[in-house]
Order: structure tokens, then C-alpha cells, then sequence
């Protein structure tokens, strides 16, 4: 949730960053709802956020968009259809709660278009084989989970709710992703490797999905005050961490850190230091497939033009036909 | 005309029998009958529902966030509304 530019709507004046009462309902754990006074900065914050967060669900849906029509079986093809899908209606959940916040739908989409809003960097890398799509399930959904599920408590109702009904359908997601995983790992010496190959393209590039440390990530304070974030990055990866590393061995799959060691003080696993050089190179642009993304979803809304043209048609003809006396 | 244009609806899914309409969500769709179908497709691909209504979220006319406390005020004072107003002697049982 950062690189993105601020957004600002002709946003109404709200009460002070600071204002008490505000302030007082965010620490009595109460939620903000659309028509609720709000600081200016909390709702752009959010748009920002709700926005960026949309956008990563229909760009998302590209990197395994490229496996349907290659999917290793039927069962594994209508999986991935129905995830694929899934991430399309996850987009469009998030478009509506952005929308509470008074901004627009379509003119999210041209701020996506024309480069003004991004989305999650994690979607600039490639999926050269079917192994990516186990690793993406698991590793890059799994750290989606990680940071969506406290979004159930985001203090902004419609983002909340949003998170409640995209978390309960995530959960196949990553699940899908494990079980490519493992049968692939236990099927021939080819299979493994290729599991194994796809693991150590993905893990720091999951890892990054967190976002850069607390003491570089400037807004986070601000927005854990407002109960947007309940966590900090640096925890949410922690908790990531911990949770994936024992299932790496039920896969019988390595984690391609050298550094990663069980501290038993703590009880958490240390990793190994984030070169997040790489992730603000993808996130300027310079990632192996940026420009394709974008492209691709230019080309997409361009090439639906008609569909869109097609329904207006349909329902000025419907409704011609309801008035009487006019040729339908 | 692109989508910019199409009305907003507000969607609210009756989960079974016995259970009223809930709000879920919103979304754009040219006319009531696209809605209702896109409705489906967004929020039921889980069986989630047995009936869909879908709202022009225009039509809807809500209460103001402002006023809610002078809006809402009348019922603050009126305790004897509930139950636990009321004393009952003590060994007095169904009531």
C-alpha cells in the first residue's frame, strides 16, 4: 500500500486530523461510515488505499489468466477459472467501497490507465511455468490473507466489509496453491524442481508484498492512529513468516534464504535482510513486465467498449419497449 | 456511452427462506434487469442467496449522519419502553 500518488476528489472539508471526537471513535473501536464527518487526509488515505488495492485485483487476475488455457488438467482449469473470477469480483467489491468515499468508478480505472494510481508490484513478475501458478496461491495469496485479514477491522465500514466477504473467499485460494505445490514437489525429480524453481521466484517477492519497513514506510503511523492499518508491515510480515515456513516443509520445499533460523527466544523465525532496491525498481516502473500489464489492461477495456456500448443499447431498447406507443 | 454513465444500484441478498433482504454491496449496471444479473455474478457465486433485490441507489433517501443525535433523541428518554423498567415482586415467574 505505497508508490501511489494522493488523490484528490473535490473532497468535502472534514474536521481537523486531530479532532477529538474523531479520534475518540477510532479508539472506542467504532467504525467511520460513508456520511460520517472525516479528516480530509483519512479520506484520501483511504481512496488512495481502497483504490490501489482494486486495481491489484483486476491486474491480478493477468498472471494466472495466462495459465487457463494451459492448466494441466479440467479440474485444475475450472479451479483457476473460478479463482481468476474471484479475483475480478474481489476488484469490484473494492471499486464500490472506494466509491463511498464520493469518487467514481470510471475515473479510477483512467487514473490506473493513464498511470496515476498503481497497483501491488507483486503483479509485474512473470509465470513462466505452472509451478508459478501453485507458488502464487500459496505465497503471494498467502501474504494477501496476511494483510486483508486485519482489514476486517478497518475502521472504514465499507472497506471492512469488503475485506469480510473477500477473505472468506480467498481462503480456496491459497489452498489451490498448496495443493499445486505439493503435487508437484512429491510427483517426478522434474516436477520438484520446477516447484522448487517457481518457490524461489516468488518468496521475496511475497516478502516485499508488506511493503517497505516501519521506520521507511512515512504514512503507516498515521494510518494505524486511524485504525486504517492494524498492523505494522514489519509485524504483518513477521506473522507471514512464521506461518509459512513450517508449511515450506510439509511441501518439502526449500525457502531460498540461507538466513533463516528459529530464534527460540522469541519464538519467531528470522529471515534474511529484503533487498528492496528491487522493489522500488518494479514499482518505478522497471519490472519485467510493467509495461505488458498495462498494455494488456488498456487493451482489455478498449477491446469491451462494445460489450459496454452493447448493454446501454439493450437497455434504451427495453425501455422504449415498456412505454406505450413507441416502436420498440 | 461508457459505463461513467450507468446508475449506481444498491444490492441486498435474502440468504434463505425465513430471512430478510440484506444490504451486500453496490455496483453499475444500465438498467434493473442487468443489475439483477450482475448482482448474481458478483455476490452469489457461492450460493450465498435465494433472492436478489436491486435498488436505485439514487432512490434511497437516508437519515443525516448531522442530525442523528436530535434525530434519534426521542427514544433516549423513554426507559419504560423496556421490559426491565418494570419491578416484579420477587417469586413472580412468566412475566
Amino acid at each position: 500500500m505505497y508508490g501511489s500518488d494522493a488523490t484528490a476528489d473535490e473532497p468535502a472539508a472534514g474536521p481537523a486530523d486531530d479532532d477529538p471526537s474523531f479520534l475518540a471513535l477510532i479508539d472506542d473501536d467504532g467504525r467511520v461510515e460513508p456520511r460520517d464527518a472525516m479528516p480530509l487526509a483519512y479520506r484520501q488515505s483511504l481512496v488512495r488505499q481502497i483504490a490501489q488495492h482494486a486495481h491489484s485485483e483486476i491486474i491480478g487476475m493477468q498472471p494466472e489468466g495466462s495459465w487457463i488455457a494451459r492448466a494441466p488438467s479440467l479440474r485444475r482449469k475450472a479451479i483457476l477459472m473460478a479463482k481468476v473470477q474471484d479475483e475480478a469480483g474481489h476488484g469490484l467489491y473494492l471499486y464500490a467501497a472506494a466509491e463511498t468515499l464520493g469518487v467514481d468508478r470510471a475515473d479510477l480505472l483512467d487514473r490506473l490507465h493513464t498511470g496515476r494510481q498503481k497497483y501491488s508490484s507483486i503483479f509485474n513478475y512473470p509465470t513462466p511455468t505452472w509451478a508459478d501458478i501453485g507458488a502464487i496461491g500459496w505465497l503471494v495469496d498467502g501474504a494477501a490473507i496476511t494483510n486483508q485479514v486485519p482489514l476486517t477491522r478497518c475502521s472504514f465500514g465499507p472497506y471492512a466489509r469488503a475485506m469480510v466477504r473477500v477473505c472468506k473467499e480467498e481462503s480456496f485460494h491459497q489452498r489451490q496453491g498448496f495443493e499445486i505445490l505439493h503435487t508437484l514437489s512429491h510427483g517426478t525429480r522434474a516436477q520438484h524442481e520446477m516447484a522448487q524453481q517457481a518457490v524461489d521466484r516468488w518468496w521475496w517477492p511475497s516478502l516485499m508484498m508488506f511493503g517497505p519497513s516501519d521506520d521507511e514506510s512515512p504514512n503507516s503511523e498515521r494510518s494505524l492512529r486511524w485504525g486504517i492499518k492494524r498492523f505494522s508491515n514489519d509485524e504483518l510480515r513477521q506473522r507471514f513468516v512464521d506461518m509459512t515456513v513450517p508449511q515450506a516443509r510439509a511441501l518439502d520445499l526449500e525457502l531460498p534464504d540461507p538466513d533463516l533460523a528459529y530464534d527460540e527466544a522469541t519464538g519467531h523465525w528470522r529471515f534474511g535482510e529484503i533487498d528492496f532496491s528491487e522493489l522500488f525498481e518494479v514499482i518505478a516502473g522497471n519490472g519485467p513486465l510493467n509495461a505488458e500489464r498495462m498494455a494488456h489492461r488498456r487493451g482489455a477495456h478498449e477491446r469491451g467498449a462494445w460489450v459496454r456500448e452493447a448493454a446501454d443499447a439493450y437497455a434504451a431498447k427495453q425501455a422504449s419497449a415498456r412505454r406505450p406507443g413507441t416502436a420498440a | 456511452m461508457s459505463s461513467r454513465g450507468w446508475p449506481l444500484w444498491e444490492v441486498f441478498v435474502r440468504a434463505r427462506r425465513g430471512l430478510s433482504h440484506t444490504h451486500v454491496g453496490s455496483l453499475h449496471a444500465p438498467d434493473a434487469a442487468m443489475a439483477v444479473r450482475n448482482a448474481r455474478d458478483v455476490f452469489t457465486r457461492r450460493g450465498e442467496g435465494v433472492s436478489l433485490w436491486v435498488v436505485p441507489a439514487a432512490a434511497i433517501t437516508a437519515s443525516s449522519p448531522d442530525e442523528k443525535d436530535a434525530f434519534f433523541d426521542p427514544a433516549a428518554d423513554k426507559v419504560y419502553r423496556h421490559p426491565t423498567f418494570y419491578e416484579v415482586p420477587e417469586g413472580v415467574e412468566h412475566l
